[in-house]
């Protein structure tokens, strides 16, 4: 049974108005939802591990807007924030994932063979394909609440559990508070190394805490296998190589990232799975698959096109530039994922990807001889 | 299942409670609770505590802050169970000094307070980091105020050739609210509010304005900007780590009077700043201006019933210990491009206790050969005294720096350690 959060009682003593945040300048998610009534429902509640209200919010509250993405401005501190928050996050995830239902079920598909095609994007304007997804450890808090010693259990969980993968997957783990130069340089060489997170939108939450603290990164021989641990989710794991063969990458990003979960439930810990949410991560905008399945493509000529936004909307893919969520797109090559998270599968939205980008190169070929792309614009999918 | 006794070991002034069943939701419209009342434990403090201490205990190897000189194992493990009455926890002390391993020019602090209570519940860990950063001032020192203008020697004759302005500043903490790691919406707002009723009354040359930074016009932020008066959202890594930026620009602001050389500061790293402030070398009238707008301010707040956090053992109790005693920080921007190149400028500092920073702030570099030249000491000085060091100190540098523009030796010039 948990105690009165002590902090949190001591707010009570204001009124919900006194410390209901000033959203007047404010364009996300969380923003749109949070409602004075719904602050003052939820703000004496806390999950069984201390996590309250103005927690979920903070990174919210202090990150406005952002130029290039609607952010969702909320986080989960733990498993149950899902639920103690319901009121709150619920219409939110719904905004968020196109209409999602807190009454709708999600469905898994990790068979890669359900995939058609993805083998032959031109590498001429692909230039790297990746698919990244995100899981969380069951019975831990998520990294914008948890303590070191939890931080230090999920690495060593997910180390024991790596350092049994075999055959292609045979890999070393690579601590960050003990790497050496050397390796250091190789990984950002490979485009492996994770940071220290810079987005404000990252550091409100807490995530950057005791850096760099039980983070690691984690890869195969090959080089094309990659898990992160603790970075802003308990596991990202990512597959990746250069050139447009998604099929390949999707094929041992499922079958790799099978063979994780086998491990880590033979040590009886599941990951944090949901027949509504999926799988549960941090941010409410991974929920679901948390599956990101993109490319660096060349499109300097149809990035400028008019009605390019429209394009990837219709297309249910979304832009970034190529070093991240909050980065701007530079010469002309843009990073071309599934918008979607919740609601379809890890196979149908790489599918979207695969259809999308295809269709994408062959508009910026045309544009590229003076021809017109009108006919090519695709019905909403 | 949890016992259903629990004794919630608070520390300080407190003393064990047993706490029966926790009620579903507390009980909204108590007056402010007493330190008698029931503090309920905090809820994530007491899950970390399944972990044993060295597995909570934080990496220090590659850390150089008094946090990490001070912070063995067996103080973590003595402290970490404990809390102040508003929740503030020992992981939140020393959070800042975690995520900040070291600074390229200054020894930094490493730990804030979150609460005036902090420095008694904590006081294992903050004691020994007080007497480090503090000159050797025991846990049984009196500290002494002296906001007499009149007993500060000299100090309107700096030379303004070199002496471009000149600054003093301190904080002030208003009792019973959290401070500014650890305060909520609400209690912010309502330091706001107090603070600009008490402001809102000064007169005569004291008379001014109140800007708060979510309502400012572009044209009034320009306005601030050009006259160096603007403080920004921090972007320290020192202060973001600690909490102070959630909720910006929310209950921030800034007072100024209306000739524009008396300021303070609203919810920035205190509760409150002062600063008086001036171009050239007139510390003295600086000074003035600074005490007599500070006991002002202090005889308002008193007649509404609240006070500053002030104890005979720390003196002015504020955010970060550095600055504790008389929270007072005075100094010039002044040209030594020849004295900063000399290969005594360290040691001339330090015998002068006396500090340098850049002239963009506490952790920034120094441009063109003008730095920022300010005191070093804070607690176990009054702050007379510490003006009086500024003065003499800075009289002597820009002797130095003459000397040396001429080609001479300032061997003869250096001076005994005060």
């Amino acid at each position: 049974m948990p105690f009165g959060n002590t902090h949190n009682n001591f707010k009570l003593n204001f009124k919900a108005d006194e410390e209901y945040p000033d959203l007047a300048k404010h364009n996300n998610h969380m923003a749109k939802a949070l409602t004075k009534d719904i602050y003052a429902k939820l703000r004496d509640k806390q999950t069984p591990s201390g996590y309250t209200l103005d927690d979920v919010i903070q990174t919210g509250v202090d990150n406005p807007g952002h130029p290039f993405i609607m952010t969702v401005g909320c986080v989960a501190g733990d498993e149950e924030t899902y639920e103690v928050f319901k009121d709150l996050l619920d219409p939110i995830i719904s905004d968020r994932h196109g209409g999602y239902k807190p009454t709708d079920k999600h469905k898994t598909d990790l068979n890669f063979e359900n995939l058609k095609g993805g083998d032959d994007l031109d590498p001429n304007y692909v230039l790297s394909s990746r698919v990244r997804t995100g899981r969380s450890i069951k019975g831990y808090t998520l990294p914008p609440h948890n303590s070191r010693g939890e931080r230090r259990a999920v690495e060593r969980l997910s180390v024991e559990a790596l350092n049994t993968l075999d055959g292609e997957f045979k890999g070393k783990y690579y601590p960050l508070n003990k790497m050496t130069d050397a390796e250091q340089e190789q990984l950002i060489n490979d485009h492996f190394l994770f940071d220290k997170p810079v987005s404000p939108l990252l550091l409100a939450a807490g995530m950057a805490r005791d850096w760099p603290d039980a983070r690691g990164i984690w890869h195969n021989e090959a080089k094309s296998f990659l898990v992160w641990v603790n970075e802003e989710d308990h596991l990202r794991v990512i597959s990746m190589e250069k050139g447009g063969n998604m099929k390949e990458v999707f094929r041992r990003f499922c079958v790799g990232l099978n063979r994780i979960e086998e491990t880590f439930k033979k040590h009886n810990h599941g990951f944090m799975w949901n027949e509504h949410l999926g799988y549960v991560l941090t941010c409410p905008s991974n929920l679901g698959t948390g599956l990101r399945g993109g490319v660096h493509v060349k499109l300097p000529k149809l990035s400028t096109h008019p009605k390019f936004e429209e394009i990837m909307t219709r297309l249910r893919v979304q832009k970034r530039g190529t070093g991240g969520v909050d980065t701007a797109s530079v010469g002309g090559v843009f990073d071309i994922s599934n918008a979607d998270r919740l609601g379809s599968s890890e196979v149908e939205q790489v599918q979207l990807v695969v259809d999308g980008v295809k269709l994408m190169v062959e508009m910026e070929k045309k544009l590229e001889k003076g021809e017109a792309i009108d006919s090519m614009i695709p019905a909403q999918k | 299942m949890n016992a259903f006794k629990w004794r919630a070991n608070i520390g300080g002034a407190l003393h064990d409670q047993k706490i029966g069943i926790l009620l579903s939701s507390p009980r909204i419209d108590q007056p402010r609770q007493q330190e008698s009342a029931m503090p309920f434990g905090n809820t994530h403090n007491t899950l970390k505590m399944k972990f044993s201490a060295s597995e909570e205990y934080p990496d220090l190897s590659k850390h150089n802050n008094h946090m990490a000189k001070v912070l063995t194992p067996a103080l973590y493990e003595r402290l970490r169970s404990k809390e102040t009455p508003s929740g503030f926890t020992l992981d939140d002390v020393i959070q800042t000094g975690v995520d900040n391993p070291g600074h390229p020019y200054i020894m930094t602090v490493g730990i804030v307070a979150g609460d005036e209570e902090t420095y008694e519940v904590f006081k294992e860990l903050l004691d020994p980091v007080i007497e480090d950063r503090h000159g050797g001032y025991k846990p049984t020192d009196k500290h002494k105020t002296d906001l007499n203008p009149a007993n500060l020697k000299g100090g309107d004759d700096l030379d303004p050739k070199y002496v471009l302005s000149s600054r003093v500043r301190t904080g002030r903490s208003i009792r019973g609210f959290c401070l500014p790691p650890h305060c909520s919406r609400g209690e912010r707002r309502a330091v706001e509010k107090m603070s600009v009723e008490a402001l809102d009354s000064l007169s005569g040359d004291l008379k001014g304005k109140y800007y708060a930074l979510k309502n400012m016009t572009d044209a009034e932020q320009q306005q601030l900007i050009d006259d160096h008066f603007l403080f920004d959202k921090p972007v320290s890594p020192l202060l973001l780590a600690s909490g102070m930026a959630r909720d910006w620009p929310d209950g921030r602001g800034i007072w100024h009077n209306d000739t524009k050389t008396f300021l303070v500061w609203v919810n920035e790293e205190d509760h409150l700043r002062v600063i008086s402030m001036q171009n050239g070398g007139n510390m003295k009238e600086v000074f003035n201006r600074f005490c007599t707008g500070l006991t002002k301010i202090e005889t308002l707040f008193k007649e509404k019933g609240t006070e500053f956090m002030w104890n005979e053992h720390l003196g002015y109790v504020l955010t970060c210990p550095s600055n504790l005693g008389t929270g007072l920080r005075a100094g010039v921007h002044v040209k030594i491009p020849n004295m900063s190149k000399h290969p005594k400028f360290e040691e001339v500092l330090k015998r002068l206790r006396l500090q340098k920073r850049g002239t963009g702030g506490v952790d920034t570099a120094a441009v063109g050969g003008t730095f920022d030249i300010s005191n070093a000491d804070r607690l176990g000085f009054s702050e007379v005294e510490l003006v009086q060091m500024v003065v003499d100190g800075v009289k002597l540098l820009v002797e130095m720096e003459k000397k040396l523009e001429k080609g001479q030796g300032i061997d003869d010039l250096i001076p005994a350690q005060k």
